[in-house]
């Protein structure tokens, strides 16, 4: 480590750049620096970074909207939005680095294809950027906003709740800005820690006025964005961003919506209901097999996909069925959304529980970085409590 | 002295100089002038580091050896623009609009039948008939001379002392009193504290109480309405106070750097609520802010009505043949209290304020400038009070007796469409109000 000091300070001045950047074909300052590094040639199992805890299942293809093509998750967000900019005169899309394609290259192609005056940069300043989308809503045109991270839009949430979310209440109607949506990637990515991790959605469920939609899948994404962009209140659209590549599906080329405030049951069930919404679904999608090869224990599945207004009917209906439900996410379990399910569901649905309503959920605690393996709600951790519940 | 006053011009570069030269440089010339300032910035290629100029891509300027910070220019700052002295004397004759008799005794009418509503409401909120009153007293001119200045289809984002404007632009007083009375006849059906009005007819947006929220939005809303090519401008009104929020420093910056056809009006009156503009700020006000983010600015006697029209008209014609923000400063004084639920003598002197009653009001300057002419005798002036008092109090009477809305309208509007969780708190509501109908003033409201 001493030895690798000095280097730095003796040798780069004259013969490495500093940064390492363009040193041309011999190897870089940094890369020699590893190779010499004790650990570097026997990298054990746990310096390896953990896989995703997750397996991406894709639905099957969609038929009835038409020709398809394969496309990941933020293909299937450029899709959505192309489709957009095609058939709307009035849309424009905005917000950080999105003029290049966007961190997470949801942009790709649309400012070339559409112009500069529709698919351009702001400055740094998400209070900004929402209250410009409101601004360009409110005088009539389709505003898309990104956010680029769901955990720097804390700086907007004035704009959001009390302005968006209560532009058309408190002007009996004469105004509002019922054609912005907010997009912003969300959700565990396997290193993100504190602050790219974020799963915010509690915070906007508690403000009447907009709709938080979280998609689970590419054909889910397409599908829900283009509904929240059509729908005429303001909408927050939460892309989770590790199934941006780790997503595949068949997605239609065409537009086609996906109806809002409409939970999805996936797979039907008799013994007990799962809530969840975005990555989770995975997760409890493998929860569910287990709990049926090791249980024998029949899980009802059920994708929120909009969280306001959310579902109570399909949710209450099923746990009338099942009579018990576990409800699952990543953000930390108090206050957290599934809080207000599960207080709803026993208003409704008491006689009908066995068991108390189960959640599984990441602790109170900042979402750590290299202990995220332990702070997720994994499949076991969910295969646990349905345990629990079933034997209570 | 002189060298801190060339790199201060140095510093604020080509847009100073711009707003020195506006009468003598065409339009186009001043376009070209800015796309080259924004070009000098962008494309620095291509890079020479023999040449001793700086490259950095993040400023155009020149290298300098020797240390020196630049002075904030406070004591001498930004010239206030008039056109009138404070007898109501014209004192650069080109500076006159030369408006007709007919608009300046409308420009008149409209700020005294303001000053009356204020009187009348102000004194219906300490009798307990209204909950809440902001009164206008002694900025009738900034917004007066401003509406005045656009065209009717420009849209208007204010703050909430700015009921000048949509008086001007003809919104009747039975609205006004509607609004504050929150009653059947509100356009915005009973939602808000009075003074927050809106029409969308008039192209004025409802106002909303958090400060300085408007300012992006206008910025939003002269992007689309750059995109439609109509002709149309968007004016955002906001306080000192206001202007030291963040979404201010946000609107300003994205107006700029997204070339927003937005006139900036601030109100500078003195204080916000009880803070003085020392504590509000420490530069050179407002319009000094405006360079910074590369805007045209200029600091006007917000009393002098024919000043603020012609900062105004001139800003917004430029504004949309330009796509560019410009900035306006309207240094006046909160003559009433912040709203009746402030007693400012808590934190200023009587003195002060009938200084400015008295000696620099924008309606008694109109006046003179206007008997000057013989526009206007004291016969106009005393039936014109009967009249402009007799308007506001009938429309008064006619609100007060008016039903509040139905309770039904607490409910629709959060959506565009109701929602099931919505209908069931509704019915529930009903069935509660079914049982204990007694407890509530269900008298009071449209059935």
């Amino acid at each position: 480590m001493a030895a690798a000091a000095r280097f730095f300070v003796r040798g780069a001045y004259w013969k490495l750049s500093i940064s390492g950047v363009g040193t041309g074909p011999q190897s870089s300052f940094a890369a020699t620096l590893l190779k010499l590094s004790p650990g570097s040639s026997s990298r054990t199992k746990t310096q390896r970074r953990h896989v995703a805890h997750f397996t991406f299942q894709p639905d099957p293809e969609p038929t009835q909207y038409g020709p398809t093509e394969k496309m990941n998750m933020f293909q299937s967000v450029t899709s959505a939005l192309d489709n957009t900019l095609a058939s709307d005169p009035t849309a424009v899309i905005f917000g950080e680095d999105v003029a290049f394609g966007g961190v997470f290259r949801c942009t790709v192609g649309l400012r070339d294809k559409y112009g500069k005056d529709r698919v351009f940069n702001t400055p740094l300043c998400e209070q900004g950027i929402v209250g410009f989308g409101i601004g360009a809503a409110v005088a009539g045109a389709t505003a898309i906003a990104e956010i680029q991270f769901a955990d720097y839009i804390y700086p907007a949430f004035d704009q959001i709740v009390n302005e968006a979310a209560k532009y058309r209440y408190r002007s009996g109607n004469l105004f509002d800005c019922g054609s912005l949506t907010i997009r912003a990637p969300w959700g565990c990515v396997g290193h993100g820690s504190l602050y790219h991790s974020q799963s915010p959605e509690a915070f906007f469920a508690h403000c009447p006025g907009i709709k938080v939609v979280i998609p689970r899948s590419p054909v889910q994404a397409k599908g829900l964005l283009l509904a929240c962009i059509a729908d005429q209140n303001p909408c927050i659209f939460f892309e989770p961003k590790i199934l941006y590549r780790a997503a595949v599906e068949q997605v239609p080329v065409e537009s086609y919506t996906v109806p809002l405030s409409q939970a999805e049951v996936l797979q039907e069930g008799s013994d007990v209901t799962l809530v969840a919404w975005g990555t989770q679904i995975h997760v409890m999608r493998e929860v569910a097999n287990m709990a049926q090869e090791k249980l024998g224990v029949s899980c009802e599945l059920i994708d929120l996909q909009t969280i306001l207004p959310w579902d109570v009917e399909t949710v209450c209906k099923s746990v009338v069925k099942t009579g018990r439900l576990l409800i699952s996410h990543e953000a930390p379990i108090t206050g957290g959304f599934a809080a207000e399910i599960s207080s709803s569901v026993q208003e409704q649905c008491f006689l009908n529980l066995e068991a108390p309503i189960s959640r599984v959920c990441g602790y109170d605690t900042p979402f750590p970085h290299i202990f995220e393996p332990f702070y997720i709600p994994d499949k076991w951790k969910c295969f646990d409590a349905i345990k629990k519940m079933i034997n209570y | 002295m002189a060298a801190t006053v060339r790199s201060i011009n140095k510093m604020y570069g080509v847009c100073f100089n711009a707003a020195r030269q506006t009468t003598g440089l065409k339009a186009s010339r001043l376009l070209q002038h800015r796309a080259f300032r924004v070009g000098a910035v962008h494309w620095q290629q291509p890079f020479d580091a023999s040449l001793e100029k700086p490259q950095f891509p993040g400023a155009s300027a020149e290298f300098v050896d020797h240390l020196e910070f630049i002075q904030p220019n406070v004591i001498s700052g930004i010239p206030v623009y008039r056109v009138m002295d404070r007898q109501g004397n014209i004192i650069n004759p080109s500076q006159d609009p030369q408006l007709s008799k007919e608009t300046v005794l409308n420009f008149y009418q409209k700020m005294t039948l303001l000053n009356t509503m204020d009187r009348i409401l102000y004194e219906s909120q300490r009798q307990g008939r209204i909950s809440f009153y902001m009164t206008n007293y002694g900025e009738e001119g900034t917004h007066i001379g401003s509406a005045a200045a656009l065209d009717p289809s420009d849209m208007v984002f204010g703050q909430y002392r700015e009921a000048g404007v949509l008086m001007y632009r003809g919104f009747p007083l039975d609205m006004f009193m509607a609004q504050c009375y929150a009653n059947a006849d509100d356009l915005g059906k009973g939602r808000q504290m009075p003074v927050h009005y809106g029409s969308k007819d008039l192209n004025f947006v409802t106002i909303s109480s958090p400060l300085a929220t408007q300012i992006p939005q206008a910025a939003g809303a002269a992007y689309a309405i750059k995109r439609e090519n109509m002709n149309r401008a968007v004016i955002c009104y906001f306080g000192e106070g206001a202007a030291s929020e963040g979404d201010a420093h946000a609107g300003f910056n994205f107006s700029a750097t997204l070339e927003c056809p937005l006139i900036f009006f601030c109100r500078n009156n003195g204080y916000a609520i009880s803070t003085p503009t020392n504590e509000q700020y420490r530069g050179d006000g407002i319009a000094a802010r405006g360079p910074g983010y590369g805007m045209l600015s200029i600091r006007v006697d917000g009393n002098d009505v024919f000043a603020v029209y012609n900062a105004t008209k001139e800003a917004r014609r430029r504004a949309v043949a330009e796509n560019q923000p410009f900035l306006i400063e309207a240094m006046t004084y909160r003559i009433g209290h912040h709203s009746t639920s402030d007693d400012s003598s808590a934190y200023r002197s009587v003195d002060e304020v009938n200084y400015w009653d008295k000696q620099d009001h924008p309606i008694s300057r109109l006046r003179h400038y206007m008997t000057a002419r013989s526009w206007w005798s004291e016969d106009d002036e005393r039936s014109w009070r009967k009249q402009s008092r007799k308007m506001v109090m009938e429309a008064f009477e006619k609100a007060e007796k008016r039903l509040k809305p139905s309770p039904e309208l607490m409910f629709t509007d959060v959506y565009q469409e109701m929602t099931p969780n919505l209908n069931k708190q509704r019915d529930s509501m009903w069935r509660h109000l079914q049982q204990y109908k007694e407890h509530y003033p269900l008298d009071q409201y449209v059935k």
